[in-house]
Parts: structure tokens; sequence; C-alpha cells
């Protein structure tokens, strides 16, 4: 579904991506751990076309296609779908209209007639539920005021409701509660098809026990490192990056 | 991101074609002659012949104000004409003897004038030029009591309100621009809702400049009578023309015990090209006389004109009134808007509430000007006003003006101001879920506007969201 060939990528002027290969198959998750400022967001970013990454080598192809050659929302109207580490807040526009907004437009790129305001408030109660979230958050501004936990549930909601082939959820779990973590992770688990394919980054192996990765790949200093089976992670969580960044000849201690 | 946009900036004004219409046009120039000469064309009673050469005499004392935050080439007043009106307009029996093209220009504007097609509902009143060619939904609204015509109809049928009320808010006297339009204006609507009357549908002016080097200056005047209720909505476009034309108008509103006044205006005159030339300069005085347990209420979206001075305000005279100013003004390439509010307090518990967005973006510049005035009998008066700037990319500018003057200690003022930037962060948070650059846009900046556009009437919010959409597409980049 995804194959990432030796992708390099710089941030004003400066390489964070020294070349990543990755292939995501249908029917996977795959969880990228390392440590901060090793350049997971910065990928994630890549991947969903934030303008101000430049894509300096490698190429990307998404269900046979070139992905770096689509505008961000075509790439979500293709199906990639980022939950932000850190969402972004859009004052006065209720979650309600901005959902339904994107789920036509993404519905419009497939060739589907848009959905009514009645319809969509009944797919919506449904994928409330799958969220444990309340009605009333449908009628509040997209993630304004919102705690940082109900921020990272509300990517989840919106994953929920727009249904994606790729979601990619950067340190979703950072910031929930023992429950919410548990809520979301479910909601992940429940969205799970054979036809699509999750990335999710993260520093806790406490996520991947709910959401069981089939790889684990470790990102340092731009590159992965390190790929492993859903062991690597628990081994990551007992003993810490240092031997991983030695195996790989990488300074030690180069935590941001 | 930027192509897309740029093409989007340099969509064309929509309204921005000429009718052909044969016109009577007074030669450019003004002079009491010229006064006279308006007043004989529309066979105006002696009365107010006298007052608008007072208003010429006094006009002529007076100085074009340079205290707004705009900069403009000085006004050439005799090289403007100051009466066009579209030649078929004699004394009209119904609305099939309106020249056709007349009414095609209004179907091209999306503005039924037929009685027939009419979305129920509203009343339409449509100045061509500085003429009324026609109101519709009048016998509907004659059956409530509720007068809704043209200006000049107004000045032979209703004398007695017209006279009793014509300058009792916006003195001739008042303002530059107000005693040039008390001298030259050509008509306008005049609208008077009985004692206790709830006026059935909404009210709606659309405004309409068509012929070259002739400025534009309409009186508006509305009275509600004790009790009254009305809601009124004003729309304008014009052609795209490489010169700039003048625009000044006074509009009045009288809301007397118990009444309430809610008006509404969607201002789309043509803003000039990108690089600023050709557009409206919009010279207005709006201004409300709210007595005992009134309310008026101004809801204004600005997106149109090349230069806006306009500060709709409320005159809180009675105990215990109100007034409102809600706000949405955008710029965008060389718009310059020096647009906001008066409210000053007289009466006992009187209370206002102000709320002004301001969107710059290209090269544009956005001051809010206000004052909140409490005089020294006004107690227990309170304010509240909240005034936010938004910006879109970096040559655009927002300037905030707020006078207070407070004469009396039991008054309660609050004051809350932001100022914000569209962020590359938000447009991509919302392209990331399927929207385009110009949705993301359009949605951000009608989230930031929410406060304001739910006090629009809902066909007229619909509007108002598209066309901010479409004066910033291409904005960002
Ligand atoms: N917009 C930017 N401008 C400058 N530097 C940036 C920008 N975005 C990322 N970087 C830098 O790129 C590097 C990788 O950042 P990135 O956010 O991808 O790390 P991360 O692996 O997601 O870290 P964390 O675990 O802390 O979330 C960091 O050194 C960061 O400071
Ligand atoms: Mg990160």
């Amino acid at each position: 579904m995804l194959k990432i060939d030796n992708l390099t990528a710089s941030v004003g002027g400066t390489q964070i991506l020294n070349g990543i290969s990755l292939t995501v198959n249908a029917g996977e998750v795959h969880a990228i751990m390392g440590p901060n400022g090793s350049g997971k967001s910065t990928l994630a970013q890549v991947l969903a076309g934030h303008p101000a990454y430049e894509v300096t080598g490698g190429t990307v192809t998404f269900q046979g296609a070139d992905l770096l050659d689509m505008d961000p929302e075509v790439r979500a109207q293709h199906g990639v779908f980022l939950a932000f580490q850190y969402p972004i807040e859009i004052p006065g526009v209720t979650n309600a209209y901005f959902l339904r907004a994107a789920y036509n437009e993404i519905r419009k790129a497939k060739g589907l007639d848009e959905v009514d305001p009645m319809d969509f408030l009944d797919l919506m109660s449904d994928r409330l539920k799958l969220v444990e979230m309340d009605e009333a958050m449908l009628q509040r501004s997209v993630n304004a005021g919102f705690s940082g936990g109900e921020k990272k549930r509300n990517e989840i909601l919106q994953m929920a409701v727009l249904d994606p082939t790729l979601a990619i959820l950067d340190e979703t779990d950072s910031g929930l509660d023992i429950d919410a973590l548990r809520i979301v992770a479910h909601g992940v688990n429940a969205l799970k098809k054979p036809t699509n394919a999750t990335i999710v980054v993260t520093h806790y192996q406490r996520l991947l026990n709910h959401i069981v990765p089939d790889h684990v790949h470790v990102l340092a200093a731009g590159r992965i490192i390190k790929s492993g089976g859903k062991e690597l992670a628990l081994e990551l969580e007992a003993r810490g990056y240092d031997w991983v960044l030695e195996e790989a000849g990488l300074a030690t201690g180069a935590h941001a | 991101m930027s192509t897309d946009i740029e093409a989007l900036v340099n969509r064309e004004y929509q309204y921005g074609f000429v009718s052909d219409i044969a016109a009577d046009t007074v030669a450019p120039g003004l002079s009491e002659d010229v006064v006279a000469l308006i007043s004989r064309k529309k066979d105006e009673p002696q009365w107010l012949l006298d007052w608008r050469l007072k208003a010429y005499r006094r006009w002529l004392t007076m100085k074009e104000p340079h205290w707004p935050n705009v900069t403009y080439p000085p006004i050439d007043y005799q090289g403007t004409s100051y009466y066009s009106a579209p030649k078929s307009v004699k004394p009209l029996q119904s609305l099939d003897e309106v020249d056709p093209e007349l009414l095609r220009t209004y179907e091209k504007l999306g503005i039924p004038l037929n009685e027939q097609k009419m979305l129920s509902g509203v009343a339409v009143d449509a100045i061509f030029d500085s003429v009324s060619v026609g109101t519709t939904m009048k016998t509907e609204l004659r059956k409530h009591g509720v007068i809704f015509c043209s200006f000049t109809e107004a000045v032979h049928e209703f004398p007695d309100l017209v006279q009793k009320y014509l300058g009792s808010v916006v003195p001739y006297s008042d303002n530059f621009f107000a005693a040039l339009n008390s001298a030259v204006f050509s008509d306008g609507s005049f609208c008077y809702v009985p004692k206790g009357v709830r006026c059935p549908m909404e009210l709606s002016t659309y405004f309409r400049i068509n012929a070259a080097e002739t400025g534009q200056f309409e009186r508006t005047l509305l009275v509600a009578d004790e009790g009254a209720y009305v809601s009124y909505l004003e729309g304008c476009t014009a052609p795209k023309r490489s010169t700039n034309q003048l625009h000044a108008a006074v509009v009045e509103l009288v809301a007397l015990d118990g009444a309430t006044i809610k008006y509404s205006t969607v201002q789309n005159w043509y803003a000039g090209d990108k690089d600023g030339v050709g557009g409206i300069y919009n010279f207005v005085t709006k201004r409300g006389k709210a007595m005992k347990g009134s309310k008026i209420s101004w809801t204004q979206v600005e997106t149109g004109s090349a230069i806006t001075w306009k500060y709709p305000s409320v005159i809180l005279q009675g105990d215990d009134s109100t007034g409102e100013f809600y706000s949405v003004a955008v710029v965008n390439n060389r718009q310059q808007a020096d647009t906001g509010t008066k409210m000053i307090h007289v009466g006992r518990n009187t209370k206002s509430t102000i709320v002004s967005k301001g969107i710059s973006a290209g090269r544009g510049q956005n001051s809010y000007r206000g004052k909140v005035h409490v005089l020294p009998k006004a107690e227990h008066a309170r304010n509240y006003t909240q005034c936010d700037s938004m910006l879109v990319g970096n040559a655009c500018g927002a300037h905030t003006f707020p006078y207070i003057e407070v004469e009396n200690k039991t008054a309660t003022l609050e004051h809350e101001a932001s100022t914000s930037k569209i962020g590359e962060d938000q447009i991509f948070y919302l392209k990331q879920r399927g929207l385009s650059a110009e949705q993301a846009v359009s949605m951000i900046v009608s989230g930031f506007c929410r406060e304001v556009f739910k006090e629009l009437p809902m066909e007229f919010a619909l509007e108002a969201q598209q066309l901010l959409g479409i004066t910033l597409e291409g904005s960002v980049g």
C-alpha cells in the first residue's frame, strides 16, 4: 500500500530525514519509535504534505501512485489521514460543520453524493459512541479550548468519521489518561480492516499493548536504524535506546 | 500552495458588468442651480428645496475630513455628476413598465423584482444609480400599515412623516459628506412601521451604481413607531470602472419607545483592481436614534469598495434603550477601510454592544474606529466592546482606534481586543482533512466572524459567507 524509498527531507534548510525506506502493506500496523527530535513527526508531516517540509530525495508510492506529487488535500481524499501530535485550533468553526465539510469533500473525490446534515448526524452519533465522546463536542469549535487529551480524542473521532486507508497517528497516546488511552486504542482497533493500514508513532509500550503492531521501527537521526516485531518495543521499554544507537554507530545520549 | 491561490485572487468581480440603459444625466458640477435642478426634476415641495439649499450652503463652508486612516487623491467635486436616472423612470404604475434591460440587470444580480417571482418574505426596493426603480410587495405591506417606498414617492405621498423625521438623526450640518448628501440626494428608500406592528417580512434595498462619473447620494429614512419591529437588509454592487466613484449615502433610523430596528448591510461595491485602480469611495453616514426601551442593531459585512468610511452609530436617547453594532470588514489587495461605530449613551440604563471583526489581506489596510460616550445623566450605562483583527499574509495592516469618554461614574465598560494571524498550520490542518485551500481560508475566516454572521438573517448570512470567501480567495500564499 505504502512504499517509502530512500526518502530525504529538510525543513528551514536543515536536513532532517536522511534516507527512510519503509513498506507498509494493507492490514498491517507499524509502530515507529525513537528519541525526541529524531524525525518521527517530520516523517508524518512529509507523508501528509506539509508545505514547510521540503522533500530533497527519494520516492513515496501510495496505492501505486506518486504520493509526493499530490497536494495535501488530494492525499487526504485518497485516504491518507494524519492524527496530529499537536492538533490545530479553528475558533468559531464547529466540529460538526468541519467534519461534514471534510467528509463530503472526501466523498466527492470518490464520486459519491454529499450527505445532508441529518444523515450526517446519524453517522456522527454512531462514531461518537466508538470513541465515547459526548454529542456536545460536535457543537464546540474545532479543538478550541479543548484539553490536551480531548484534542487527541477529537483526532480519533475525525479518523473514525473519515475512515482512512492509511492512518498515521503521531503520539496520539501522549496526554491521554488511562481510560482515554484504552478508549482510543479500542477505537483504532475497531477501525482496522484488511484493506487499511496504521502507522503509530509512540514513545510508550503501553499503547502497543492495546494496538498490537506487526512491525516496530526505531527512527534515529532521520533514519530507520532498527526494525523488528512487537517484542522490539518491549525490549526498548526495558533497555532504552542507547544500545540500538550504538549498534547503528550513532552517538548515544543524543536526546533533544 | 500559491498557484491555485493566485488564480483565485485574480478572479473577476462578479458584478462588474455595465448595463446599457438610456440615462438622464446632469452635467458634472455642483452649484445652487444644480441643487435646484435636482429638486425640480423630482417635483419637490419648497420646504425640501430650502432644506437642500441650506445644506449646500453649509457644505461650502466645510472641509473634507482627513482624520480617517485612509489615503486617496483629492476628489474633484466639480468633475462629478450629481444626478443620473434611467430614462424610463417617469411615474411608473407597475413593474411591467420598467425598462426590461433594467430588470435583466437586477436578475443578473440575483434580485428578482418581478412580484410573481418574489421569494415570499422579502420586499425589495431597488435603487439604480440615483433613482428607485421599483419596490415590490407594497400592497401586501400596506395591509399591515407598513409604508415602504422610494424616498421620492414618500416626499409626495407622506410629506408630513418625511418632514418630521428627515434630518432628525443626521442633521444636514452633521459632517461634510452628510451635508453634500443632503444637498444633492436623489432618491433612496423610506420606511414607516406603525405603532405596535411587527413588519411581516424582511425589507430590503439593493443599490446599484451603473453610470460612469456619477456620484451616488441616496438617503434612507426608517421610522419604527412605538413597539414596532422591522428587519431591514441593504445590498450594494457597482460595475468595474477604472475611475473612482463617490458614494455618499445617509441612513437615518428612528426607533420610538419600545421599537426594534435591525439593520443589516452586505456591502459589495466594486473594490478596484488588485493594483488599486478604480473602485467606489464609500463615505457613508449611518445613525439611529433609540428612544425609551427601544433597540437598534446594526450588522454590517463590508467586503467591497476601494475606501470605506463608515460608522453606523446609535444615540441611546431614551432610558433602557439598547444599541448594537456587529461588523465584519474585509480588505484585500489595495482596499482601505476605516470603520466602526459610535455609541452615545444619553439615557439611564442604556446598554451597547460592539463586536468588530476586521480581516486584512493582500496590501489592505483595515482600521477599527469606535467611540463610546457616556453622558452625565446616563446612570448605569453599560458597554461591551470586542474588537478582533485577523491578518492574512504579511503586507496588510490592522489598526484600532478606540475612544472612550465617560462622564458618569456608574458606567460599566468592558473592552476586549485581539489580533491573530491566519496560520499556514491551520490551513494545512484543514487540507489534511480533504478541504481545498480556498475552503480552508473561508472556513477559518467565517469561524472568526461567526458572532457577527449569526446576527444576519439566514439568506444574508450565507451570501455574506460566500462573499467573504470570494474576497479572500488567493490571499494566502
Ligand atoms: N519547522 C521546523 N523548523 C525547524 N526545525 C524543525 C522544524 N520541524 C522539526 N524541526 C527539527 O527537526 C527535528 C526532528 O523533529 P521531529 O518533530 O520530527 O521530531 P520527533 O521525532 O517527532 O520528536 P518528538 O518525539 O519530540 O515528537 C528536530 O530537531 C526539530 O527541532
Ligand atoms: Mg514528534
